[in-house]
């Protein structure tokens, strides 16, 4: 319906496209190299050495051992599996997980179905960033505290945790501690050399990957109950047939990802260029966030009167695809549980928006974005104010 | 051609996506949208997580209709303001003993209210659902009026009295131009996959059609108010009611009594906690009184007019005398007696088949 011919995708928080790389890497996966990798013949010793090399460049980029890499679903079963595994390995002994409010659903709504079987769960409550103080996980530590696990960065508004401190604590005290890094992964540098993280979930369709693939990092000697049964997969940590195309697609997303420096710089400018035009172009605009410490291609923000979903939908029919933060099944929005946990406004928290940047957006679209937004704010606001005055 | 933008509230059934697709073929920049009111959570008595108004299968059904057509298709989420304006209204009105009409309110406050508010900030200028009705302007009152659908079985003009002149002046109802066998023939022809589903619920956030374990839902402290007395027209205590948001006029099974001749609810009087039974006779009333009255086609009528006029979704419009009253109300006399004209209830009248107006019936008049 509109004259838009080329969309905009600024998105890349929510998934990205497979690179064109990643792709012709797994496509031999699908029809010649098929073999089952536990297989002892020939078919099945090709798919293993093509699996276990992406496991080795995955473990390259973060510091670990290809051992400590175990292949999932994604970041959701790498979450679950972390929390729910710790939480089976220590239920008899141990029964406090502490973790924070901005979490993704995929922590939070496991810790709550915890909580229903008798588990006791600590919510740290965030500044106004969004970000966790090590101080405050440090006074909710008990003795039956067995983990710790706080977000990377928020997949909403990119604030970073100092996991390191975090995970310091936790090691300190003999506490395992878990970080979803799925946003993180690929745009920030993580290294489990130097923080003593135990659990580390990662996923591919952040960086350029396929979908339905991500991973586990766990360290050596770490120990938590299974969570699929079956095959002697993974080392026989995870069961189920592995995922060779997409492991092979993971890893050269992973390798392009973390090619030469980190993109982030190049995002950032176009980041840092759509903050400054639209705090410039449109009055009672509210950065969510932190100004400096959040992921470099994430930008979130309130825009004062007028309602997310209405200029989420407005870009939408332009042609310009933005988020405002989640999104249920359903595809409705609701107010983010991030944004209030930060104490942002109520009002403010349903006028918020997340454009993410990815390594195929150009200035030309942050100008065309720009445009699109200012025009859509100023119907919005004098619609607002029509009905105000009515 | 000058192409209006329209959003069409698509509920995954037949009409909405048929409407979508003649507003499309009209020429019309189309926008489809479904509202989430409610969920399953909330409101409970869910039979069939795949069935329903709100659940997702209705929602991919619209989608799928949607991207059949090529347009933009989004869910809205007017939780809130549903529970605000009708839901919660719906629970007020039974414990004031009436019978609410949640599918009116809904039309008045969230159709013409939230999403036509909506559909101005996406940029449409009207809103359309595949309502069985139709909207006019007529020249000589610089009026718009709103008229049943073509199809008189299917007429649904009846739940749409709430409308203002503003909301008709932007509304489409391009289904009630056609008959129902004639939109699943269309249904059919476009190959729209609703073609053939079976028509939906009566009241939608309940979605097995029990009222009283939704009130109960809702609202655990009525156990409180759980029984009282159950009289007749004399006033002689013949019995015990379980609780009086449970009973609707004109009802008569489940009331509990051993009396020879069949009995019917006559009265809910919530002040008194007493539920009044009575024979058919007593059940006839002669006229109503209802008020928050609106004037659809007409500007309100200076001297009695007559109309025909519908007390239930489910009853044909009765020739009767309309009479204009003070705030805001209407006085309305049948030509016949009627059975069982229920408080909280639309009446609405018409001429033919305009709407004149509709109101929300406040008491009954018995018969002389």
């Amino acid at each position: 319906m509109s004259e838009i011919t080329k969309r905009i995708y600024l998105d890349h928080s929510a998934t990205t496209p497979v690179d064109e790389r990643a792709l012709a890497a797994m496509l031999p996966f699908f029809t010649q190299t098929y073999g089952n990798a536990t297989s002892i013949h020939s078919f099945g010793q090709e798919a293993k050495v093509a699996l276990e090399n992406a496991r080795r460049k995955i473990a390259a980029v973060i510091g670990a051992t290809p051992g400590e890499i175990i292949f999932t679903a994604g970041g959701t079963e790498s979450n679950n599996w972390a929390i729910k595994g710790a939480a089976l390995h220590y239920g008899d002994q141990k029964k406090h997980i502490i973790t924070a409010t901005t979490e993704h659903h995929a922590v939070l709504h496991t810790c709550r179905f915890l909580e229903k079987q008798g588990f006791n769960i600590s919510f740290a409550r965030v500044d106004e960033h969004g970000a966790v103080d090590p101080e405050r996980i440090s006074a909710m530590l008990r003795d039956d505290t067995f983990l710790i696990s706080i977000m990377h960065a928020n997949n909403e508004v990119g604030t970073i945790n100092p996991i390191v401190e975090i995970a310091q604590i936790a090691h300190d005290k003999g506490i395992l501690f878990h970080t979803d890094a799925v946003q993180s992964y690929g745009k920030i540098p993580i290294d489990v050399g130097v923080a003593p993280i135990d659990l580390l979930s990662i996923s591919a369709h952040k960086i350029y990957g396929p979908k339905g693939i991500g991973a586990l990092y766990m360290r050596q000697g770490t120990k938590i109950a299974k969570f699929l049964h079956g095959g002697r997969h993974e080392r026989d940590r995870r069961a189920g047939t592995e995922n060779i195309a997409a492991a092979v697609g993971f890893g050269a997303a992973t390798e392009i990802s973390h090619d030469k420096t980190f993109e982030g710089n190049d995002l950032r400018h176009l980041r840092d260029l759509l903050q400054a035009k639209i705090l410039a172009g449109i009055s009672g605009v509210r950065v969510n966030g932190h100004p400096e410490n959040r992921l470099p291609n994430l930008l979130n923000l309130s825009i004062e009167g007028v309602e997310s979903d209405s200029l989420l939908l407005s870009l939408d029919l332009k042609g310009i695809a933005v988020s405002n933060g989640s999104a249920c099944t359903s595809g409705t929005i609701e107010p983010s549980h991030v944004l209030q946990a930060m104490g942002v406004r109520k009002d403010l928290a349903k006028s918020a928006l997340r454009f993410s940047f990815g390594r195929q957006n150009c200035l030309a679209e942050v100008d065309a974005c720009v445009e699109a937004l200012i025009e859509i704010v100023t119907r919005l606001r004098k619609f607002k104010k029509r009905r105000d005055s009515a | 051609m000058n192409k209006e933008t329209v959003v069409v509230a698509m509920s995954g059934g037949v009409d909405s996506s048929v409407a979508a697709a003649l507003l499309q073929e009209q020429g019309y920049n189309v926008i489809g949208v479904t509202m989430s009111l409610w969920d399953y959570d909330r409101v409970g008595g869910n039979l069939n997580m795949d069935s329903g108004c709100c659940s997702l299968d209705t929602l991919d059904d619209a989608r799928c209709v949607s991207s059949n057509l090529g347009i933009p298709y989004y869910v809205v989420n007017f939780r809130e303001e549903f529970e605000a304006a009708v839901s919660d209204n719906f629970i007020f009105e039974y414990l004031d003993g009436r019978t609410p009409n949640p599918c009116v309110r809904c039309n008045t406050y969230i159709k013409w209210g939230v999403l036509l508010k909506k559909a101005e900030e996406l940029g449409a200028d009207k809103i359309a659902t595949g309502h069985y009705a139709r909207v006019g302007f007529d020249e000589s009152q610089g009026r718009f009026v709103l008229r049943r659908g073509i199809d008189n079985r299917k007429d649904q003009s009846y739940a749409l009295w709430g409308i203002r002149q503003q909301g008709l002046a932007q509304t489409l109802f391009p289904a009630g131009e056609y008959t129902k066998p004639e939109i699943r023939d269309i249904a059919r022809k476009i190959g729209l996959k609703t073609a053939e589903k079976q028509e939906s619920q009566e009241i939608c956030f309940i979605p097995d059609n029990d009222y009283s374990r939704y009130l109960k839902k809702q609202r655990p402290d009525l156990q409180a108010l759980a029984d009282g007395e159950i009289i007749d027209q004399q006033n002689n205590v013949i019995g015990r009611h379980k609780g009086f948001p449970f009973y609707t006029i004109g009802q008569r099974k489940g009331l509990g009594l051993s009396v020879p001749d069949p009995v019917y609810v006559t009265e809910i009087d919530a002040g008194a906690n007493r539920v009044k039974v009575g024979f058919q006779k007593d059940l006839e009333h002669c006229g109503l009184i209802a008020d928050n009255v609106n004037w659809v086609s007409f500007s309100p009528p200076t001297r009695p007019m007559q109309v025909q006029a519908k007390i239930r979704y489910n009853s044909p419009p009765e020739p009767a005398l309309l009479t204009v009253q003070d705030d805001n109300a209407v006085k309305i006399t049948f030509d016949r007696p009627q059975r069982a004209v229920t408080s909280g209830q639309s009446v609405v009248f018409y001429q033919d088949d305009l709407v004149v107006g509709g109101a929300v019936i406040q008491k009954a008049l018995k018969a002389a």
